[in-house]
Formats: C-alpha cells, structure tokens, sequence
C-alpha cells in the first residue's frame, strides 16, 4: 500500500516540485499552499475531504465507479490514495529543494549544445537532483506505514485490506490482553523504520557518488 | 561567411555598445579589462542573455533581431560556448560528455576520433569529470562544444581559472585546434599572451566601446592604443620561414619584405610562423653612415621610418611605431632619446633587435578580411 502511494505519488511530486520551481504564473502562490495543506491540516480533516470528493456520492467518487467501476471508499486502494495526499507536501518540498539547489549553469550549458527543456529535465535536471528525490521518497514511505487519521477516515481499518501498521497497534490494543501483539507489531514499526532510514542514507551516498559529490 | 555582432544594453554601471564584425575562419580576440563587456558579447551570441538592441547574423543567417523580434533560442542556434568554469556534466562519464551535443547536433564534419586526437584526450574518455585536472576539464569542454557540430565556437576566457602552468598545457592545444578549425571563433580573454598566441583579429574593448578592431599585426603595432601602453607591449609580425643556417645556428624569418635572423627554429623552410618583438627590447637609431653591423653582437639592423608617437605618461615612456617595408613594429623609449634623436613622424631610423629578444610562435596568423576603422 506504501509503495503503491509513493510509486504514483513521486512522479505526480516531481512534476509539481518542477512547476513550482521553474515556472512563475498567476496563482502559484496559492497552488503552492493548496499542495501544502495536507501537512499543516489535521490528518483526520484531510481523510474527510478525500471521502467527500472520492466517496461512492462524491464528485469524483461517483464519475468512477459509474465509468470504470472503480471503488475509493473504503478499499486498500483508497488508502495508498490517503496515504499519497498526506505524503505529497513532503515528496514536493524535497524534490524542490534538489532542483532549486541544483546549478544553473550545467542547464545553461545543455542549452547552448541543443537540449530542449524536457530533454535537459531528464538528462541534466533529474539525475542531478536523484539523490534529493530518493530521500524525499524514503521519507514518504516511513510516514505512509505510520499514517493513521486520513486511512481510518477515509479507508477505515478493515484487516488485511485497509489496516496500516498503526490501525493494527491500536486495534490491538482495543483488545484486552492484546498489548502482546501491539508490543510484536510495535517492533516491526521500529524495524521497518530503522531499515528504511539506513537504506535511504546508504543509497544517498551511493547516488551522491555517482553525480560526483 | 562573417559573423556580425552589434548591440546595445545599459547595464548599472556601464552602457554597452558594441559593433564588429569577425572573419569567417580564425580566432577573433575580444580584448579588454573585466567590465568592458566582453562576457556580455558572448552571452548575447549564445542566446543566453537578451539585450535591449541585438542583431547577430552568421553570413546570410539571422540568429537574432530585436527590431524583427527574431531570437534563436540558445538550443537552436548552434553556437558552441565553452565556458570558463567548464560545466561538465557531473553524473557522465568524459565520453558521454563528449557525446552530449553530437547526439542533439546533425550529421556535421567534426569527427569524434579526430576531436580526441586533436586534444589528447585518449586516456580520460572512461573518468569522470571530478577526477579530472583543470586543464584537462576545460579540454573536454572545448571536444564537447566542437561536437556539437557548432556554426560558430565562443569561448569565454577558457584559461583564466588555470594556473601558468595548466595555462602552458592547454595553449599548444588550442593553437593547434584553432589553425584548422573553418568557422569563426570568438575568443574572449584579458591576457595578452593568450591574444599574442591565438588570435588573427583583435576586437579591442573598453567600457562598453569597441576601441579598435582589425589584423592582429596592425592592432598590436599601433602606439595610439591602450595596448601600446601594457608591460608586455609589442608587435606580432606575420612571418615565413626563409631559410636555416645550421652552423651559425640562425634561422632567417621573412616579413613584409624584412628579413629577420632568430635563433635556429625546427620548422620547415616556407612554413608560417608568428614573431613577437616586445616593444621594451627595440632599440633605436638614427642612421649616420656608419655600418655596425661587424662591431655588435646584434643580428637585425632594419632601417625603417617613424610613422607615429605616443606618449606612455605612467612610465615615463614613449612608445614609437616604426614602419619596415610592410612590416609595423613598436618601440618603447624614454621621451630623452625622442628629443636626442629628434624623432617624428617621418624621420628615418635604424631599429636594432636582438635574435633573442624575438619570440617565435608556431601558430602562424591567418590573412584576415576584417576592415581597419580609420585613425581618427
């Protein structure tokens, strides 16, 4: 579900980290917010307005599943949805930052040897900003496995489906004489967690490295 | 096919307005100290900088306008810019560096063997550009901007971030590169030496003004020009090599009709060849009857006429041009020995060089088609 989230999140994150980064148009300052908003709203109010616009009677909610019978709601597919929302913000902030700090001169010099603006994005600006990304999607990762208010509102926690970690730690926990399962689950968190960070650390030198750093 | 610039732009602290035009083959200098807009120049050719009035035409070819509103974007102008700090692509490889512009370019003429030939680049084509020395990154600039099939090669002050003896490794380099190169390059720089070594035409400036431009051979010889008045100050003479005297170990260069002895070269007789005579290392007389030339240990007595004076206040100096035949050369002499030798323009003098004193450069200067703007 975490991968699924961060997988069609990061190429959704870049485009806009690129928008926001290299374009200036009217109302930018406001789709900079909008993008934003999941981070400093509270969880729960953002798993709401997903339920309200992607809910079987909302919107967007009813144009798919009339059209393509695809159901949000409720299903495991609708938490990667939640999972992706809250992870966004942080998936833009670090891909801008590694395009913003990215040097302008090497784009210049794409420029003048006959690159185009979405040949030097892929040839020069990207692979110069893979590390920044990574780690952006690493970070992203971590905080879908955690996520716990936008899941249970929109998706709730039905086992095996729509259930994160957390859902389940505290699910076990509603249980008497279930702390055994919470303190199991507990430290598969702290694993997950910890691998995930090394992992991220590791294969940012390795990127780093390979860009010349 | 000549490329022509001319522009206008105010920038804060200075108003640029610049118009020259540069032959089609050979090594156009843009000279002058930092701010007299020779980056600007550059940076307007490749595109990468819009001034307030531009034309640029390449031939026939208009790359940009401003009264048209014709602007090339710098990706479609092909003009290739090697810049002073490199800008080689980090994540890549010399070789995919090198390939970077030959994939985006058409079909052209400038090989990729031939490139790495020309700059001894054999060894680095596997490394990546942090493990490479600075004389070495800016070598792989100039193979990757040619590779890019350019119309036109910029290069802005390529050497200035090199240390003299990088400088020394790179400049046998691009003399050799230049000499065959058939498409205008602009070569921006403020080290004369560079200018002596590299250029056919010069393109003087100075706070946003074109000084002079012309031949390198008449930029460098005229007294009236910021030029006369540098340390290292002189002319560079166009030459062919006459003839090698083995035993007295002299070669005799040939001149605009002036025979000059230097000490023995390695070039073959008939080949071009460029001579520097630094104006400090001129001597002159006035000719009185009598023949020197058994009583002194010096080679070249070449009698001349003084076509100009002008004055080199900072150094207590005067700098006198001398022509010989068609040769032009500069002498740097204290204002005592003006009025001693009661020189003017017109009088005939002796001017005495040493063989030593004369630097023989191998790239040889090519016929340039520039006009001279007349002296005012």
């Amino acid at each position: 579900m975490a991968a699924r989230a961060v997988g069609c999140g990061l190429p959704l994150a870049v485009a806009m980290a690129w928008l926001l980064s290299r374009f200036r148009f009217p109302g930018r300052p406001l789709l900079n917010a909008l993008v934003h908003l999941p981070m400093v709203l509270p969880p729960v109010v953002t798993g709401w307005i997903l339920l309200l616009v992607f809910g079987i009677h909302g919107p967007l909610g009813a144009v798919l599943l009339q059209w393509f019978g695809v159901r949000l709601a409720f299903t495991t597919a609708g938490a990667s949805l939640a999972c992706a929302a809250m992870t966004f913000p942080i998936m833009v902030r670090a891909v801008r930052l590694a395009l913003e700090s990215a040097d302008p001169g090497l784009e210049q010099a794409a420029r003048t040897l006959g690159a185009g603006r979405l040949d030097r994005l892929l040839s020069i600006t990207l692979p110069l900003a893979a590390p920044g990304i990574l780690v952006g999607a690493v970070v992203a990762y971590a905080t879908c496995l955690g996520e716990f208010g936008a899941v249970i509102t929109f998706a709730a926690s039905i086992p095996g489906e729509t259930r994160t970690l957390p859902l389940a730690i505290y699910a076990a926990l509603q249980v008497p004489g279930g702390e055994a399962v919470a303190a199991r689950l507990s430290l598969l968190a702290f694993a997950l967690a910890l691998v995930g960070l090394l992992a991220s650390e590791w294969l940012g030198r390795r990127l780093n490295r390979a860009v010349g750093r | 096919m000549t490329f022509a610039v001319a522009l206008r732009h105010h920038f804060p602290t200075v108003d640029l307005d610049i118009a020259f035009t540069a032959p089609a083959t050979g090594v156009t200098a843009l000279f002058g100290p930092s701010g007299a807009g020779k980056s600007t120049v550059l940076a307007a050719a490749a595109g990468l900088l819009r001034p307030d009035y531009c034309r640029i035409t390449l031939g026939d070819d208009v790359i940009a306008d401003t009264r048209t509103k014709v602007w090339l974007p710098p990706e479609r102008r092909r003009v290739g810019l090697v810049f002073q700090d490199a800008r080689l692509f980090p994540h890549m490889s010399v070789a995919t560096n090198l390939r970077y512009g030959q994939r985006r370019a058409p079909a052209g003429t400038i090989r990729l063997d031939s490139v790495v030939d020309l700059l001894g680049l054999e060894n680095l084509l596997g490394r990546r550009p942090h493990t490479l020395s600075g004389g070495e990154r800016q070598r792989v600039a100039i193979g990757r901007a040619l590779l890019a099939q350019p119309r036109l090669l910029l290069l802005d002050e390529p050497l200035a971030s090199l240390d003299a003896a990088r400088k020394a490794e790179i400049l046998p380099f691009l003399a050799r590169l230049t000499a065959g190169l058939r498409l205008p390059v602009l070569y921006v720089t403020h080290a004369f030496e560079e200018v002596a070594q590299l250029a056919d035409t010069l393109v003087l400036l100075q706070a946003g003004r074109v000084v002079a431009a012309g031949p390198l051979e008449d930029i460098a010889a005229r007294a009236d020009l910021p030029t006369a008045r540098r340390d290292d100050a002189g002319a560079v003479l166009s030459c062919t090599v006459l003839a090698h005297d083995a035993a007295r170990r002299l070669t005799t260069l040939g001149c605009g009709g002036v025979c000059l002895l230097v000490p023995l070269l390695a070039a073959a007789p008939g080949a071009a060849v460029r001579a520097r005579i630094p104006a400090r290392e001129v001597i002159l007389a006035r000719p009185n009857g009598h023949d020197l030339g058994t009583a002194i240990s010096l080679h070249n007595i070449m009698a001349g006429t003084v076509r100009a004076l002008g004055d080199d206040a900072a150094r207590q100096a005067t700098t006198v041009e001398v022509a010989l035949g068609g040769a032009t050369l500069l002498a740097r002499v204290t204002p005592d020995a003006v009025d001693r030798l009661g020189l003017a323009p017109g009088v005939e003098v002796l001017a005495l060089v040493k063989s030593m004193s004369v630097e023989v450069l191998a790239r040889p200067l090519n016929e340039s088609v520039i006009s001279v703007p007349t002296r005012s």
